[in-house]
């Protein structure tokens, strides 16, 4: 940048930067003040790889913490506040809760939490967090939002539901009216069909045909012939597959007996965030993390992103850092949050989910945004995605 | 055939009678190019190379040179307005998007949006003088009538910033609804206008307290609220009404500059972007980016009565008399 400038032309501008100084302290003469944020993760153990093409991200959710930190910081310098990020992340033989005890104890009211839904509750139910706000980044799962809700616990990134809802809406929309489900062995794809099948029910559709992948995950051997003969059902209009890992859904698409679309966890996705995303300003947050990451954006980057930001939006309104403040703000009509989704985002007062429009992608193009249009509710129609709240079975009490 | 052009000119000229006879120049962002439009004559007289995406334009206030910014050559060029032939490039820093210029011409300020910083140039010496540190996505920027302030809207920080143009440095700082997008003041530099493209909102703020006074909520019968997202903003030199691009909304807003109070939507193209006045405040031209046209809007009937094809992408606009 800035060739064109002489050096005397710097030494004048650095001579004014001390007359900008001088002429802004008297504004800000209060002391700064600190918010501090922690943020909790475990090391991940290395899969075994399932295709050359996906290399393995060790650090999902890091730079999206650090890029929101540093947005925070950049607005709290007009605003007197400055936010600081501790990160935690425990070693892969090492114990998360013992972590959260000693190290994030009485220090840090805020906490984004990268861990799988188990842990995640472990957590939240840690005598220690009950004076916290965990913000939930990584899982997406609905028991945590309803039965297993908890009133200290905020979760950024969209559960099954509202994904299988995403994906039922863009179904109804192009008369994909019967499904043939196809599941995964792993309890994740057993959830993730739950979801389908509640989906299903909510928008109308007939799942004909249900199916579990029982055969080999080898490319070799699965992709001809055993799709082929897996998939010769009764009529349907689209396959329908959940398959939360990636262990053989990619081998479904082209491979199938009738020629069908594969929408679900492979082919077509319902994701909150993705590389073909660029409207509202996305273009240039995808710009800004990649230049600091070096890699595309993950969900869990976006989702640690939402949750500072969304600590620092509140503080920044609010003037504040005290909990009770930020949280009564978070909830309250007032919070909108800038997700670069074309819409403010907010969280549902039920259990603590951030409403949120949902990208569906294949992968090299956005094919769709949902809520699709002409699904509509009452007051947002965010909220035809995922447990409206008559359906919720969320308890805050708890 | 530039002769032709020239004589085609001449002759739509005189064709089109009482009216004045305003050139329109338009950025055409993904065409590279400027397409110059005679609006009365509703025709397309040429369009011109101008380098890779340009989007902000402005010109001097003499009418002599048009500034248009070339977002991914990372400059702003200096068109000749007569002979549209480039005569000189401003350092404006990476990706310049929007810019403003100052009352008399010799001070240029450029967001730019990836580094969060405002730029100011020298006209004259082709410098740049001061980088300002700004908040995140910095987008919306317009220097008052009187010279004092320069603001600049950032999109990620909601806040417009208040930098006085004789120290060059942020005096105040005003937190605005989400996504601020463009900035607008009134004639008598008392006003500011701003437009939130995710709130769906235009606030004004008073200039002397920097404190907003009013918010308009914009409500399109038959448009759900996504799309209306505000963008570019202009209020008519006796402030008797504003006018607020919709974006995918397509539409622009009327505003009564005295009670706030929204007297209409007009219909114009797909995306409007920005807005430009005629000369003489009669007529309201609009870029409309996804219909590839612009509209006219005749603010005497308030009707919008012509709309004129220009090519992909139409960004910016600016008028010459």
């Amino acid at each position: 940048m800035m060739q064109g400038i002489s050096s005397l032309t710097q030494l004048a501008i650095s001579f004014l930067s001390v007359i900008q100084l001088l002429a802004i302290t008297p504004t800000y003469a209060d002391a700064k003040q600190i918010i501090t944020i922690a943020y909790l993760s475990q090391e991940l153990k290395i899969p075994p790889p399932l295709s050359n093409l996906d290399v393995f991200i060790k650090d999902k959710g890091v730079p999206g913490a650090q890029l929101a930190i540093d947005d925070n910081n950049t607005t709290g310098q007009f605003t007197g506040q400055q936010f600081v990020l501790k990160k935690f992340i425990v070693p892969l033989d090492g114990n998360v809760a013992d972590t959260f005890n000693k190290a994030i104890g009485e220090q840090y009211a805020y906490v984004v939490v990268n861990l799988p839904a188990e842990l995640t509750q472990t957590i939240a139910d840690l005598p220690a967090a009950k004076t916290k706000l965990l913000f939930d980044a990584a899982t997406v799962d609905d028991a945590l939002r309803n039965e297993n809700c908890r009133n200290n616990v905020l979760h950024l990134l969209p559960s099954r539901a509202m994904r299988a809802d995403a994906l039922a809406q863009y179904m109804m929309k192009k008369r994909w009216n019967k499904w043939f489900l196809v599941i995964g062995a792993n309890e994740e794809d057993r959830l993730f069909a739950e979801a389908l099948r509640r989906a299903a029910k909510r928008f109308g559709m007939k799942i004909v045909e249900e199916k579990t992948w029982e055969h080999t995950y080898d490319a070799r051997r699965t992709a001809q012939s055993d799709v082929a003969v897996f998939t010769q059902v009764d009529d349907y209009d689209v396959l329908v597959v959940a398959d939360e890992q990636g262990q053989f859904g990619e081998y479904l698409e082209y491979r199938t007996w009738n020629a069908r679309p594969v929408i679900g966890t492979q082919g077509l996705t319902a994701t909150a965030w993705h590389p073909t995303h660029e409207q509202w300003g996305a273009v240039q947050i995808q710009n800004r993390f990649k230049e600091q990451a070096g890699r595309w954006m993950e969900e869990q980057d976006y989702g640690a992103y939402l949750a500072i930001r969304a600590i620092g939006e509140a503080a920044t309104r609010t003037q504040s850092n005290d909990i009770n403040t930020l949280k009564n703000y978070l909830f309250s009509e007032a919070f909108a949050l800038q997700g670069y989704k074309g819409t403010p985002l907010s969280f549902r007062s039920w259990d603590g989910q951030l409403r949120q429009p949902l990208l569906l992608a294949a992968p090299r193009s956005l094919v769709a945004v949902a809520p699709i249009d002409g699904f509509l509710h009452p007051k947002t129609e965010l909220d035809t995605l995922g447990f409206d709240q008559p359906e919720s079975t969320c308890k805050w009490s708890k | 055939m530039m002769k032709k052009n020239i004589l085609a000119l001449l002759l739509t000229t005189a064709l089109s009678g009482g009216a004045q006879a305003e050139t329109v120049f338009v950025t055409l962002e993904k065409d590279n190019a400027l397409a110059v439009v005679d609006p009365i004559a509703a025709q397309l007289i040429k369009t011109v190379d101008i380098g890779s995406r340009p989007r902000g334009i402005a010109i001097s206030p003499d009418h002599k040179f048009l500034y248009v910014a070339v977002s991914d050559e990372n400059t702003i060029k200096i068109i000749d307005a007569e002979t549209l032939k480039e005569v000189g490039k401003l350092p404006s820093g990476d990706d310049p998007e929007t810019f403003a210029l100052n009352p008399a011409g010799d001070r240029l300020y450029v967001s730019n949006e990836d580094d969060s910083l405002v730029t100011v140039i020298d006209i004259n010496n082709k410098k740049a003088i001061k980088q300002i540190k700004v908040g995140v996505e910095p987008e919306g920027i317009a220097v008052s009538p009187d010279n004092q302030w320069v603001v600049s809207a950032s999109e990620t920080t909601n806040m417009v910033h208040w930098i006085d143009t004789k120290t060059n440095a942020i005096v105040d700082n005003t937190l605005v609804d989400p996504r601020p997008r463009a900035l607008g003041f009134t004639a008598d530099s008392q006003q500011l206008w701003v437009t939130s493209e995710m709130a769906g909102t235009l606030m004004i703020i008073d200039v002397k307290t920097r404190q907003i006074i009013k918010t308009v909520k914009f409500d399109v019968q038959g448009v759900t609220a996504d799309k209306i997202q505000p963008v570019g903003v202009v209020i008519d030199k006796e402030r008797k009404r504003g006018y607020v691009a919709l974006g995918p909304a397509n539409r622009v807003a009327v505003i009564n500059a005295e009670t706030f109070a929204v007297e209409k939507y007009l219909l114009v193209g797909q995306r409007v972007w920005n807005l430009a006045f005629s000369p003489d405040q009669k007529r309201l031209y609009t870029t409309n980016g996804t219909s590839n046209d612009i509209s006219l809007i005749d603010l005497d009937s308030q009707t919008v009565t012509k709309s004129m094809g220009v090519g992909t992408y139409p960004w910016g606009v600016a008028v010459k008399p």
